[in-house]
């Protein structure tokens, strides 16, 4: 006797503890099996584009913190490095280091809460989340020593950033430094040849690099099909040419290729960080008030830049009328348009697989809205 | 091998079983016997002859202390530190603030011109209901009169209890916090231990007399011919 099942659509969110944020989704399923996805965004959008338009050039430093919160540090750097080509503003270099270091530790900490979450969409409740969680505590207690928020930075400023690092950032970099490789090394012992995800990651929501690029996926996601495109390489900004550095790729483009990439890009984060250090020099942090005012008038015109972000391309479009607040102002989020290949990703695959995968393209909500 | 790596993965938890406990009960810890006589700075003994009721409690695991944690001079708290005496009421703060939530009315005061006090301040409102702690006011302070604080909880049911008027911003405890504030920084400042009550240790420089002022255009005048 066969039994009859016809397809039935679910609504996943937007309030759903393993969507990450209010996302919702409508999965059709037969049986088990998803045949289709339907994203749909726009839940957490707060309008910050259009806010900026009414706020001057610095203010704004303080809406790119909103947006992608787990990584506010390099949503700082992009926004600083399209008004400092907007304005021709040269950097200071104490600045730029304070500012690499500053990113690349945002870098580990976001690439932290990816694995930990990953992990804890599988079901692994709390236990390596927790022990990612312990690493990126001792991050954001560097940055409240840097500048007094563990979230909610608005560190840099345009020329650099706001006041230098205190004596007790450097201390604490120097002992995280040391330690954090066996913390990493402890993380991978717990997961790295774990059976559990091996099965439930290993060829689940595989991407081909001809798919990955038609549809500009960046960042980690690209780079576990296979393709070795990382912007602080490819186009370098700041002084990511001086450092040295290399690009972790995997060719099989599933969800365990993303965690094991991450891992290995956060001991080549560390490798940056350490290498800024060496190449910090005592100076000025950011230019004097004479040459860069509080109120910046940038010439007509408009840029664009682009940086390397935790979860990949971030660029910033600016358009300026000569006014002391951008014309428009354009964010190009990479959670976003990582998004888009959810339905190539998941079609065919399991329900529970649809929350792997989330963790596997590690969205952040605050950035794919706005 | 299958069932090797989870295994290995066990052994790290087991391992980390018996390592230090890195997580933070807050805002209350519980406490055993000897936690609770440390945090009153007692001997066990004298705590059961002087309150043996908390030892009782402290007994059978009941007992809790206040947590306070780790936080750094550049904190920037739920709270501002404003000094009447450096204010001349130039309102940059209010300019500056992205959401525009500072509110100044002042009136012209017609006395002491030159020292800066062209301006009698009638009202200086901080909605912190809406602020989000950004500190670019501090940054724009040209006197150093207004200084991000270190104090936090401060919930509340009522949102207009959360602005803070001037009469607030006077009488409340002064611990600024070292944000924008490098002078602070050079003398090791830690915002928990001392208080600045004084408007003359906040600044980069103290505001002058009169007496000066009218000294350095007298000055000024004559140096120019
Ligand atoms: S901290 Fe920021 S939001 Fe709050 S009053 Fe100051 S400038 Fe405005
Ligand atoms: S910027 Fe400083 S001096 Fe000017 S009104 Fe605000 S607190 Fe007073």
């Amino acid at each position: 006797m066969s039994i009859k099942s016809e397809p039935i659509t679910i609504n996943l969110g937007p309030q759903h503890p393993s969507t990450h944020g209010v996302f919702r989704m409508r999965v059709t399923f037969d049986g088990e099996t998803i045949i289709d996805v339907e994203p749909i965004f726009g839940y957490l959008h707060r309008g910050s584009e259009k806010l900026a338009e009414e706020r001057t050039y610095t203010q704004v430093v303080t809406l790119t913190d909103r947006m992608d919160y787990v990584s506010s540090m390099l949503n700082n750097q992009g926004y600083i490095l399209a008004v400092e080509k907007l304005t021709n503003i040269q950097p200071e270099p104490r600045g730029v280091w304070l500012r690499m270091i500053a990113s690349e530790l945002q870098r580990i900490a976001s690439h932290l809460v990816a694995i930990g979450f990953l992990i804890q969409d599988l079901g692994a409740w709390g236990t390596p989340l927790t022990y990612s969680m312990r690493e990126r505590e001792k991050i954001l207690q560097m940055f409240e020593m840097l500048c007094g928020a563990r979230i909610t930075n608005s560190y840099m400023r345009p020329g650099g950033v706001f006041m230098d690092a205190p004596q007790q950032f450097w201390d604490s970099l120097s002992s995280f430094i040391d330690e954090f490789p066996a913390a990493v090394d402890e993380l991978e012992r717990l997961l790295t040849s774990n059976e559990i995800i091996f099965s439930r990651t290993k060829g689940v929501a595989i991407l081909t690099p001809e798919q990955a690029i038609n549809a500009s996926i960046t960042g980690p996601i690209l780079r576990s099909t296979g393709v070795p495109w990382d912007l602080r390489k490819n186009d370098p900004y700041d002084y990511y040419e001086k450092v040295d550095f290399d690009i972790p790729v995997h060719d099989a483009g599933d969800n365990y290729s993303r965690y094991l990439l991450r891992v290995q890009e956060m001991r080549e984060s560390l490798k940056i960080v350490k290498q800024c250090v060496d190449f910090i020099e005592p100076g000025p942090v950011r230019p004097h008030h004479d040459q860069v005012p509080f109120l910046i008038r940038p010439p007509k015109g408009d840029c664009y830049v682009a940086i390397e972000g935790s979860k990949g391309e971030l660029g910033f479009y600016l358009v300026s009328d000569g006014s002391i607040s951008p014309y428009r102002w354009h964010v190009r989020s990479s959670s976003l348009i990582n998004l888009t290949l959810l339905r190539e990703m998941l079609v065919g695959t399991l329900f529970g697989d649809l929350f792997v995968t989330f963790g596997g393209i590690d969205i952040n909500m605050g950035e794919v809205d706005r | 091998m299958i069932g090797f790596g989870l295994i290995k993965g066990l052994s790290v938890t087991f391992r980390n079983l018996f390592s230090p406990v890195f997580t933070v009960q807050y805002p209350d810890k519980r406490v055993g016997v000897f936690g609770l006589a440390k945090s009153k700075n007692k001997s066990v003994f004298e705590l059961i002859k002087n309150e043996p009721k908390q030892f009782l409690f402290a007994f059978i695991g009941l007992a809790k202390v206040k947590v306070k944690v780790e936080q750094f001079p550049r904190f920037r708290g739920n709270e501002f530190v404003w000094y009447d005496d450096r204010c001349t009421a130039c309102a940059s703060c209010a300019k500056y603030c992205p959401l525009g939530i500072i509110e100044i009315v002042t009136h012209a005061s017609g006395e002491n011109l030159q020292a800066g006090e062209n301006y009698a301040i009638d009202k200086f409102d901080i909605d912190t209901g809406r602020c989000m702690f950004c500190g670019l006011c501090v940054e724009a302070c040209p006197y150093d009169a207004l200084h991000m604080g270190t104090d936090f909880e401060r919930g509340n049911y009522h949102r207009a209890k959360l602005v803070l008027n001037k009469e607030t911003l006077i009488s409340q405890d002064k611990n600024p916090s070292s944000w924008f504030r490098p002078q602070f920084e050079e003398k090791e400042y830690n915002p928990w231990d001392s208080d600045l009550s004084d408007y003359k240790d906040a600044g980069r420089h103290e505001k002058p007399s009169y007496e000066k002022i009218k000294q350095r255009w007298v000055n000024k005048r004559k140096f120019n011919g």
